[in-house]
C-alpha cells in the first residue's frame, strides 16, 4: 500500500485538554502528524483542527476510526479527495545584505508575498498559499541563507455552501 | 460571616431576592450532589478508600442510606473490585479514591478495565481548583495520567457540572463498547453548593453510538454461513457484554457450528456442550486451534483478534473467509483483513442471523472435529502427585461449572481457562488484555458483593496473590464468603515456563521458595485456611470451604515445575503448537 498525505478536517469541542487527547492518540498508536492547525470556528464551543497525516490506506482508516472514538471529537472529514481550498502561512527570516535585497524583493513579488520586517542584514518575509507555493518560496530563499522559518501548518475549507452539506 | 449569610448578602445585591433565597435553601453541597446523583443512577455500592481531598464526599456518603461503601485496603483493590462487580453483574462498578497517591493507585485497575472493556466509573479527589498546577500536596494530574487508559475522563471545575458529568460518565461507560470513565473532583467543588436537579439534560455532541450495519451486511453473512462447509464461531467478550449468549447458543445449535471462545468470551457458551471447543489461542485446545486453521468460514463475534489468539497473523485461519461482528468499528480490520464486516452488538446481529438462516447439519465437519477431540484431548501426566490441573478439574466437577471463578495471572489462570468448564454466562472473570497479577482476589470481592449468594472462587497463583493479599481484610470485614484456591508452586510459574522453554532453563528471579506461610498469613486476617498436599484431600477440602459460607483459603502445594500445554510459541503459527508430554 502506498503512503500518501491526507488532510483531515476535524471538529472538536472547544475544551481544555482536547488537543492533548488528539495528539496523545497519534503518539500512542504510532501515527505521524505532518502538521496540525487548530482554532475556534464560527461556533465558540467548537474548534476545527486541520491535521495532515501521512500513511497508507490502513493507517488513515485506523486514524479516522480511533479519532471518532474520542468523546470530544464531533466530526471528521477526510477532505483530501474533495474540492477544497487550502492555505498555509510562512514567515521566513532570510539573510539580506543590501546587495541582494533587490533580487529578494523580486522573488517576493513573483510569489505575491510581503516583506514584514527589515533588519540590518535580514528581511522577514510573509507568504500564504497552498503547500506547493509555500514550499517553492522557501526553497527559492535558500540560496540567500535562511535564518529561521515558522510555518502554521495547513488550514483547509471545503468549497461550496456549508461544511458537511455535500 | 458564615458561608450562608455571605451568600445571602451577595444575593441581595443581585436583586431577585425571593427566588435566590429559595434556591439557597434548596442548595446542597457538591459532595451531596455526587451522592444523590449516584443514588438516582441506581448505584447501591461503591468501593473505595478515603483521604483528605475526598473528606467532604465521605461525609456525604456517611449519611447515605442507599449506598453501601466497601472499604478495600488499597485503591487498586477498589478498582478491581468495581471491575469484578461490573463484569459479573453487567452494571457499572464505582470506585473512589483520594487525590495524588490514591488516584495513582487506581491506575492499574483502570487500565485493566480499559483493556477488557469493562464499565467502571472512578471518582478521584483533587486539590482545590486554584491549587491545581502548583505541585500542591497530594496533587497528581490524574486526568492527564489516565487519558490513554480511559474511555473518557472529566475534571470538574464548577459545582453545577457535577450532576451532568456523573450522568455523562455512566452513559459513556456503559454504552457502545463499554469502558472506564474517570471523574476528577477538586475538593472545593465538593463544598460549594448548588440545587440538585435530577432531570438535568445532558448532551454529548461528539459521542454517537455505532451505527448498525443493516440488513444487507447480515444477509451476506447468512448466505456465507449457509454455503460454508467447515464453519467455526470464534466468540469473545462482546457476546457477554451484549447479553447475547442465548442467541449464540440457538444459532450454533440450529446450524451445528462449533464454538471456540477467547479468554474474555469464556462462559458465553456452555463448555459441556458437544459443540464447545473450549478456548483457542496460545494455550487453547489443540482441537480449537485445528478447527480455526482448517475452517472455511470463521464467524468472529465480539472479539479483537488479539495476538494471544492469532499467533502469526499471516497463517491465522488462512483457509477461511472471515466474518467480523463488532460494536466498535475501529476493531474491524485492525489486526486481520475481514471479508464480511458487520457493525452492531452481538445479541442483535445474532438474532437477525437466526432469522435469516436455515437448519444445517455440517455432519462431516463435526465428525472431523470429534476425531480431533479424541486424538488431542487436554491432558497431563497423572503420576499420583498433586497436580495443579487436578485441582482445577475438581473445582469444575464439584461446582458443576456453576460457580463464579476469578483468576490471577499466570499458569494457574491458563489451567483455569482450560479445565474449569463454565456452565453459566459472566462466571469467568479474568484479566485478559492487561494480564494483571493481583486482579483475582479484589475481583472476587466485587463479584461476591454483586452476587451475595453465589459461590465465588479465586483460582490464584502464589506470586499474584501476594500482590493484593491485603484484600483478605476486606473479605473478612464485609463477611464475603469468597474462596481462594491457591495453586502454590512457589514459582512465578508462567515466567519460569518461558525461561525453561526459551531461555535455556535459566530461572532468573522466578523462584519464590521464600514466600510467607499462606495458611498463617490468611489466619492472621481472620480467614480460615488449610494446606493440601495430597490428591485425595482436594475434594473434601474444597467441599468444606464452599459449605462454610465464610472466606476460606486453601493452599494447594502442587508439583512445582508443571507446564501449561498445549502452547503456541508467541508470534508462531499453530503448526508449531507444542503438545507437551514429550510429544
Ligand atoms: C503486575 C504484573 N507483574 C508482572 C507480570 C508478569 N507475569 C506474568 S505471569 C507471572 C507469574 C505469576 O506467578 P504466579 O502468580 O505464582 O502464577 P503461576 O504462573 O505460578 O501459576 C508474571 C510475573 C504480570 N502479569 N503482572
Ligand atoms: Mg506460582
Amino acid at each position: 500500500m502506498k503512503n500518501n498525505k491526507h488532510t483531515l478536517s476535524v471538529l472538536v469541542e472547544n475544551r481544555p485538554g482536547v488537543l492533548t487527547r488528539v495528539a496523545g492518540l497519534f503518539a500512542r498508536r504510532g501515527y505521524n502528524i505532518d502538521s496540525l492547525a487548530v482554532g475556534r470556528t464560527e461556533d465558540p464551543a467548537v474548534s476545527r483542527m486541520t491535521i495532515v497525516v501521512e500513511g497508507d490506506d490502513y493507517v488513515i482508516e485506523q486514524v479516522t476510526k480511533q479519532l471518532n472514538k474520542l468523546v470530544e471529537v464531533i466530526d471528521i472529514s477526510n477532505i483530501t479527495q474533495k474540492e477544497h481550498v487550502e492555505r498555509e502561512l510562512i514567515l521566513i527570516k532570510v539573510k539580506a545584505e543590501p546587495s541582494v535585497r533587490g533580487e529578494i524583493m523580486q522573488i517576493v513579488d513573483i510569489f505575491r508575498a510581503r516583506v514584514v520586517d527589515i533588519g540590518k542584514d535580514t528581511l522577514i518575509i510573509e507568504a500564504t498559499g497552498d503547500i506547493g507555493k509555500i514550499n517553492a518560496i522557501e526553497s527559492s530563499m535558500k540560496p540567500f541563507g535562511i535564518i529561521e522559518v515558522v510555518r502554521t501548518g495547513k488550514v483547509a475549507m471545503l468549497r461550496g455552501p456549508k461544511y458537511g452539506s455535500e | 460571616m458564615s458561608a450562608k449569610s455571605e451568600r445571602v448578602s451577595e444575593v441581595m445585591q443581585l436583586g431577585s431576592i425571593k427566588e435566590k433565597i429559595q434556591e439557597s435553601r434548596n442548595a446542597v453541597s457538591g459532595a451531596e450532589l455526587v451522592v444523590r446523583a449516584l443514588e438516582d443512577l441506581g448505584v447501591d455500592v461503591v468501593f473505595g478508600f478515603p483521604g483528605g481531598a475526598v473528606l467532604p464526599l465521605y461525609d456525604a456518603l456517611y449519611h447515605s442510606r442507599k449506598i453501601k461503601h466497601i472499604l478495600t485496603r488499597h485503591e487498586q483493590g477498589a478498582a478491581h473490585a468495581a471491575d469484578g462487580y461490573a463484569r459479573s453483574s453487567g452494571k457499572v462498578g464505582v470506585c473512589i479514591a483520594t487525590s495524588g497517591p490514591g488516584a495513582t493507585n487506581l491506575v492499574t485497575g483502570i487500565a485493566n478495565a480499559y483493556m477488557d472493556s469493562v464499565p467502571i466509573v472512578a471518582i478521584t479527589g483533587q486539590v482545590a481548583v486554584n491549587a491545581i498546577g502548583r505541585d500542591s500536596f497530594q496533587e497528581a494530574d490524574i486526568t492527564g495520567i489516565t487519558m490513554p487508559i480511559t474511555k473518557h475522563n472529566f475534571l470538574i471545575k464548577d459545582v453545577k457540572e457535577i450532576v451532568p458529568t456523573l450522568k455523562k460518565a455512566f452513559y459513556i461507560a456503559s454504552t457502545g463498547r463499554p469502558g472506564p470513565v474517570l471523574i476528577d473532583l477538586p475538593k472545593d467543588i465538593t463544598v460549594k453548593e448548588a440545587v440538585y436537579d435530577p432531570q438535568v439534560e445532558v448532551d454529548i455532541p461528539g459521542y454517537r453510538l455505532p451505527v448498525f450495519s443493516g440488513n444487507g451486511a447480515i444477509s451476506r453473512v447468512a448466505e456465507a454461513v449457509m454455503q460454508a462447509e467447515r464453519p467455526v464461531i470464534y466468540a469473545g467478550g462482546g457476546v457477554l457484554t451484549s447479553g447475547g449468549e442465548r442467541e449464540l447458543l440457538a444459532f450454533a445449535e440450529k446450524l451445528n457450528i462449533p464454538v471456540t471462545t477467547t479468554l474474555m468470551g469464556k462462559s458465553c457458551f456452555p463448555e459441556n456442550h458437544p459443540l464447545s471447543l473450549g478456548m483457542l489461542g496460545m494455550h487453547g485446545t489443540m482441537y480449537a486451534n485445528y478447527a480455526v486453521s482448517q475452517c472455511d468460514l470463521l464467524i468472529s463475534i465480539g472479539v479483537r483478534f488479539a495476538d494471544r489468539v492469532t499467533g502469526d497473523v499471516s497463517t491465522f485461519a488462512e483457509k477461511a473467509r472471515i466474518v467480523h461482528i463488532d460494536i466498535d468499528p475501529a476493531e474491524i480490520g485492525k489486526n486481520v483483513a475481514v471479508d464480511f464486516p458487520v457493525i452492531g452488538d452481538a445479541k442483535t446481529v445474532l438474532a437477525h442471523l437466526l432469522e435469516l438462516t436455515q437448519e444445517k447439519r455440517n455432519a462431516q465437519w463435526l465428525k472431523t472435529i470429534e476425531e480431533w477431540k479424541t486424538q488431542y484431548p487436554l491432558e497431563y501426566e497423572d503420576n499420583g502427585k498433586l497436580k495443579p490441573q487436578y485441582v482445577v478439574e475438581q473445582i469444575s466437577e464439584l461446582t458443576g461449572g456453576r460457580a463464579f471463578v476469578t483468576t490471577e495471572v499466570g499458569q494457574h489462570q491458563m489451567w483455569a481457562a482450560q479445565l474449569y468448564k463454565t456452565a453459566l454466562p459472566r462466571t469467568f472473570i479474568s484479566s485478559g488484555g492487561l494480564g494483571t497479577m493481583g486482579f483475582g482476589l479484589p475481583a472476587a470481592i466485587g463479584v461476591q458483593v454483586a452476587n451475595p449468594d453465589a459461590v465465588v472462587i479465586d483460582i490464584a497463583g502464589d506470586g499474584s496473590l501476594l500482590m493484593n493479599i491485603q484484600e483478605l481484610a476486606t473479605a473478612v470485614q464485609f463477611e464475603l464468603p469468597i474462596n481462594i484456591a491457591l495453586i502454590n508452586n512457589r514459582y512465578l510459574g508462567m515466567v519460569r515456563q518461558w525461561q525453561e522453554i526459551f531461555h535455556g532453563g535459566r530461572y532468573s528471579q522466578t523462584d519464590l521458595s521464600c514466600q510467607p506461610d499462606f495458611v498463617k498469613l490468611a489466619e492472621s486476617f481472620g480467614v480460615e485456611a488449610l494446606r493440601v498436599e495430597r490428591k485425595e484431600e482436594v475434594r473434601p477440602a474444597l467441599k468444606k470451604a464452599i459449605e462454610s459460607k465464610k472466606p476460606v483459603l486453601i493452599d494447594f502445594w502442587v508439583e512445582r515445575e508443571e507446564n501449561v500445554f498445549p502452547m503456541v510459541p508467541p508470534g508462531g503459527s499453530i503448526k508449531k503448537m507444542l503438545r507437551g508430554l514429550g510429544r
